[in-house]
């Protein structure tokens, strides 16, 4: 289908001829579904005609809509009718398939790697040359490495289980096949993002997940709050995406080259900790903060939580928001030799970390603790990947994909089932609200099993996968900040070595936070008395199995999906340190560089280490355990409001306040009093549009006196002007 | 005698700049023009009997040229008195913008 | 015929006579039909000047040229001219057309000055490597007749001109019906 004009290394590459060479196919399988799905969608609507505010609504109630986004479910229930939509079976098979067939594709091409042993240079494809523009030439090319192939796997593998999740979830949506639309394109651009061998290839991707992701933000427009929360994301990214294409020019400028390849090779002739890559990799940075929600940029994450919950646990938890992590990966090249940068990366990922994790402590509603949730791991992830523990950033990536998207389904589940009782009693309660939850074991006990498990990986309790790849980032910036490049160098005369130390304690201390506020949800959800109310209760019921069992899928993923990683003190389990072996032809050299051939750290030391880890883990959770009292919590509508630090707290510091008094307000009063009235209203319109019209039509009029109709004037003026160009031509 | 032939020709030429400038009598005016093409001509005989018989060949179009013209912007001038009862570009101004 | 034309090497004083006198009285003949008022006048002297140019193409060795310039100009093109005039009844009572004394002076400025500049471009020299040798044409009218040169090139490399010339003066024979009976195709309508 694409035509392959030149393929990687003239086929001497170990991977030619193999399941590889059908890498195109995988993100153009989604693309394809977004294509008939999009085609569904359209003609659906095209035959439809204006919409019907009953199908719209699908319950009929549709005043207080906004405040739950989940407005339909219900199977086999006489309280409403639900349509659904007309192509509903199909886009249930096309949906979900082409994603499974990609992912079965993608394993193959797994399996062919991991047999063809030893891989010390990507396989990149060249598709066709794109932008031959001077000294830049592009070309539509992928890049096939182990990173990106981690990558994939984890983007269809966990993308294919939130796709089925979807299936039950959305199914009774007036707007499904757009849903599942939106949902393919995002893992086509997704797999773009991973798979592009140059920085515009990836830029490409990154830009069209934002864009997916503010379509689904947004996804139930009608409401204004929603769509207002997918502006936010799509406006907050672009601060973000201007640090990205920044620092593609820097690179460009100065490398003349945007190929990953060619850049890792140019990069060897960058001064060590020169202000150019420093430079470029703080702009790079900005990218990721905006991408991967963190300080100052964090603020769109939880309002995206507006989208449909499959959507928050696949673009705002397990891919897309990890862009960032996995851009500092694939280029940590070059933060390898700009220890000052790395400082920043790790001090901003920390900060975010605990900042993120205090915030969660006091959020009511279930999806917003959850998002705080992820905006603190992902800050824990560029902790990882900052001090150069490559493996340990990406690993948590990793494991975080899949407790995360368990957690966010799980909640899914949840609000599912409370919105489906609240629905049938015809009650107006918020169904994400945990004060309105409580005891909700009983009815739904896989979901409750299920999202222990995750709560308990996330807070990092041992064997579960989060231990090992939060140890491992803890570790890493403690190992780091003994010894390493980036503890040689100093930000604001401060030594690398105590900002290292500095975000170790920052990370211990939201490693306990986090403990407390997943067991806090956990608690308020599903133990204690319940507080739905006495007619909803009955109807409160486990999810069926198209969304259950995707879950289970991620239960036993988030159970064992550390052991792709076992550390040296664990080495019972398994073979020790698979992922960062496979990683090693990527990011191996880089990291080895930070740390500058130190010696690992003690083992007794390492220990004492894991220890504190798990005791704070522990910690965390028996604090909340005992400290909370699910008895005394009443139901959402009797609740008095907070006071003092804890307003604070769940008022989530007022950033969003801060930032709409220092950004916003200023620049629309700007935008209205000066640019708008001022500049636009009066010098463009007033002068430079009514002005130019006014200077056109006074050129016109001498011009139109010119015009007498008199052939004996225009005689004249001929004859003048052949005067005057004979005589510049006798002249000369 | 192309020196000679190319003198006349340029004040033939002026001539008929002068009367187009000094005369209002849409005939007239046409007539000058006429005279311009005539003394254009004089200067390709002059030429075509120094660099070959091409100019005459070109004056055999310009005289073509010029009859179809004196054909068709005679039947205009007709049509415009018809009009307006007059030929004096002073009364015609048709072309004001 | 021959004797007309330039004998090999000089000029016969006869000659060289004969092309001023033509001249001479073409520009004066010009100059009267610039200045006449009645429009009659002034074509007449405007075929008297044709009639010279005529005399003075024979004198440069274009004798069918000069033929055709007698034929079309003075005798069609002219006599058109005449009868249109005297259709219209333009003969008198149109009222001055000739511009004042000032616009005069001006338009013979002008003039003067577009003739000193053609005079100032003439002293560029001519392109002796394309000039044929003197007396060419005149040999050429001696053994091919008058019409044969003019004729050979018209009807092989110019043929595609003057097929399309041909449809030029279709165009313009319709185009010319058109306007004539543009007035009574309307009260038709």
């Amino acid at each position: 289908m694409l035509p392959l004009l030149q393929a990687a290394a003239a086929g001497t590459h170990p991977l030619q001829g193999t399941a590889a060479s059908w890498l195109w196919a995988v993100p153009l399988l989604p693309f394809l579904g977004f294509l008939i799905n999009g085609a569904f969608s359209i003609v659906s609507a095209y035959h439809a005609g204006p919409a019907d505010p009953t199908l719209a609504h699908g319950d009929g109630h549709g005043d207080r809509h906004g405040t739950h986004d989940e407005e339909h479910g219900a199977h086999g229930d006489d309280h409403h009718q639900v349509k659904r939509h007309p192509f509903a079976m199909l886009t249930s098979i096309v949906g979900p398939g082409v994603l499974l067939l990609s992912f079965i594709l993608t394993a193959a091409i797994f399996f062919a790697m991991h047999g063809a042993g030893e891989i010390a240079t990507p396989f990149i494809q060249r598709y066709f040359s794109w932008m031959p523009v001077g000294d830049l030439k592009l070309d539509a090319a992928f890049q096939l490495d182990q990173l990106s192939m981690m990558m994939m796997l984890v983007i269809t593998g966990v993308g294919t289980l939130i796709h089925f999740f979807s299936v039950g979830y959305m199914q009774d949506d007036p707007g499904y096949p757009r849903y599942f639309a939106y949902l393919n394109l995002f893992v086509f651009f997704m797999l773009l993002l991973v798979l592009g061998a140059n920085f515009p290839v990836m830029f490409i991707g990154w830009e069209g997940v934002g864009t997916c992701s503010y379509l689904l933000i947004g996804f139930w427009f009608s409401d204004k709050a929603n769509a207002d929360a997918g502006k936010k994301a799509f406006i907050v990214n672009r601060i973000g995406d201007f640090g990205f294409l920044i620092a593609m020019f820097l690179l460009f400028a100065n490398l003349g080259t945007l190929d990953f390849d060619a850049v890792r090779a140019a990069s060897t002739s960058l001064q060590f900790g020169g202000a150019l890559v420093t430079a470029i990799c703080l702009f790079l940075f900005l990218g990721c903060a905006g991408k991967s929600a963190q300080i100052p940029l964090y603020v769109w994450l939880p309002d995206a939580m507006a989208g449909p919950t499959p959507v928050s646990a696949l673009i705002h938890a397990a891919t897309m928001v990890t862009a960032g992590v996995y851009l500092i990966a694939r280029t940590g090249f070059l933060f390898s030799i700009a220890p000052v940068a790395q400082i920043v990366v790790v001090m901003i990922g920390a900060l975010t970390a605990i900042f993120a994790a205090s915030i969660g402590l006091k959020q009511w509603d279930i999806k917003k603790v959850l998002a705080y949730s992820t905006v603190s791991q992902l800050g824990y992830m560029f902790v990882g990947v900052g001090s150069g523990a490559y493996v340990a950033g990406v690993f948590h990536l990793v494991t975080h994909a899949f407790f995360k998207a368990l957690l966010f389904l799980g909640s899914g589940s949840v609000i599912f089932a409370m919105h489906e009782a609240y629905h049938h009693t015809g009650s107006h309660e918020d169904a994400q609200d945990m004060r309105n939850m409580g005891g909700l074991r009983a009815y739904m006990p896989w979901t409750w099993a299920l999202m222990w498990i995750a709560t308990l990986a996330i807070s990092g309790v041992p064997p579960f996968a989060g231990f090992f790849s939060k140890d491992e980032i803890l570790g890493g910036v403690f190992a780091r900040a003994q010894h390493s490049t980036i503890a040689d160098a100093h930000l604001f005369g401060i030594s690398g070595s105590a900002w290292l130390y500095f975000a170790y304690l920052l990370g211990i201390v939201a490693a306990f936070m986090t403990a407390t506020y997943m067991t806090r949800m956990m608690i308020y959800t599903f133990h204690g008395p319940n507080r739905t109310g006495d007619k909803e209760r009955e109807h409160l019921h486990d999810a069926p199995w198209i969304m259950t069992g995707p879950l289970l899928v991620l239960g036993i993923l988030t159970l064992a999906g550390g052991w792709i990683n076992i550390p040296e003190f664990a080495r019972f389990l398994g073979p020790v340190g698979a992922l960062e072996r496979w990683l090693d032809p990527v990011v191996g050299a880089s990291t080895q560089r930070v740390i500058a051939g130190a010696a690992e750290t003690s083992p007794g030391l390492e220990y004492g280490l894991v220890g504190l880890a798990v005791l704070i883990a522990i910690g965390g959770i028996a604090y909340a355990a005992t400290r909370l009292d699910p008895k005394s919590l009443v139901p959402k509508r009797e609740a008095v409001p907070e006071e003092g630090f804890e307003k604070v707290l769940l008022d989530k510091y007022y950033v969003d306040e801060i930032y709409d008094a220092a950004v916003v307000t200023p620049v629309v009063g700007t935008s209205r009093g000066l640019l708008w009235r001022g500049v636009d209203a009066g010098l463009i319109d007033g002068l430079a549009v009514n002005g130019s019209a006014l200077f056109a039509r006074f050129v016109g009029w001498i011009g139109s006196q010119l015009q007498s109709g008199q052939l004996g004037t225009y005689a004249w003026v001929l004859v003048i002007g052949v005067l005057c160009v004979l005589g510049a031509v006798t002249i000369r | 005698m192309l020196p000679e032939a190319l003198f006349f020709s340029a004040v033939l030429f002026v001539i008929g700049v002068f009367g187009v400038l000094i005369r209002r009598n849409a005939i007239i005016v046409f007539m000058c023009v006429e005279l311009m093409l005539n003394a254009v001509n004089l200067t390709f005989i002059a030429f075509a009997q120094v660099y070959g018989v091409a100019g005459q060949v070109f004056v055999f179009f310009v005289m073509t040229v010029a009859a179809a013209e004196a054909a068709v912007g005679l039947a205009i001038i007709i049509a415009l008195f018809r009009h307006r009862q007059t030929v004096n570009l002073q009364n015609i101004n048709l072309l004001k913008g | 015929m021959q004797t007309l034309g330039m004998p090999h090497g000089t000029l016969s004083l006869f000659y060289i006579f004969h092309f001023y006198l033509f001249g001479l009285i073409g520009v004066i003949s010009a100059l009267l039909f610039v200045t006449r008022k009645s429009p009659v006048a002034a074509a007449l002297w405007l075929v008297s000047t044709m009639f010279c140019l005529a005399a003075m193409y024979i004198l440069l060795d274009a004798q069918f040229i000069g033929a055709v310039q007698v034929l079309v100009y003075a005798g069609a093109i002219m006599v058109v001219f005449l009868f249109v005039i005297m259709l219209l009844n333009l003969g008198q009572g149109e009222g001055i057309d000739v511009r004042g004394v000032g616009w005069k002076i001006v338009a013979g400025a002008i003039g003067l000055g577009i003739l000193a500049q053609v005079f100032a471009l003439t002293r560029a020299k001519t392109p002796v490597n394309l000039t044929l040798p003197q007396g060419y044409a005149a040999e050429q009218v001696a053994q091919h007749g008058a019409v044969a040169p003019i004729a050979a090139p018209l009807f092989n490399e110019y043929l595609l001109a003057f097929e399309v010339t041909s449809i030029l003066l279709l165009a313009a024979i319709v185009g010319a019906v058109l306007l004539g009976k543009q007035k009574e195709a309307r009260d038709v309508a």
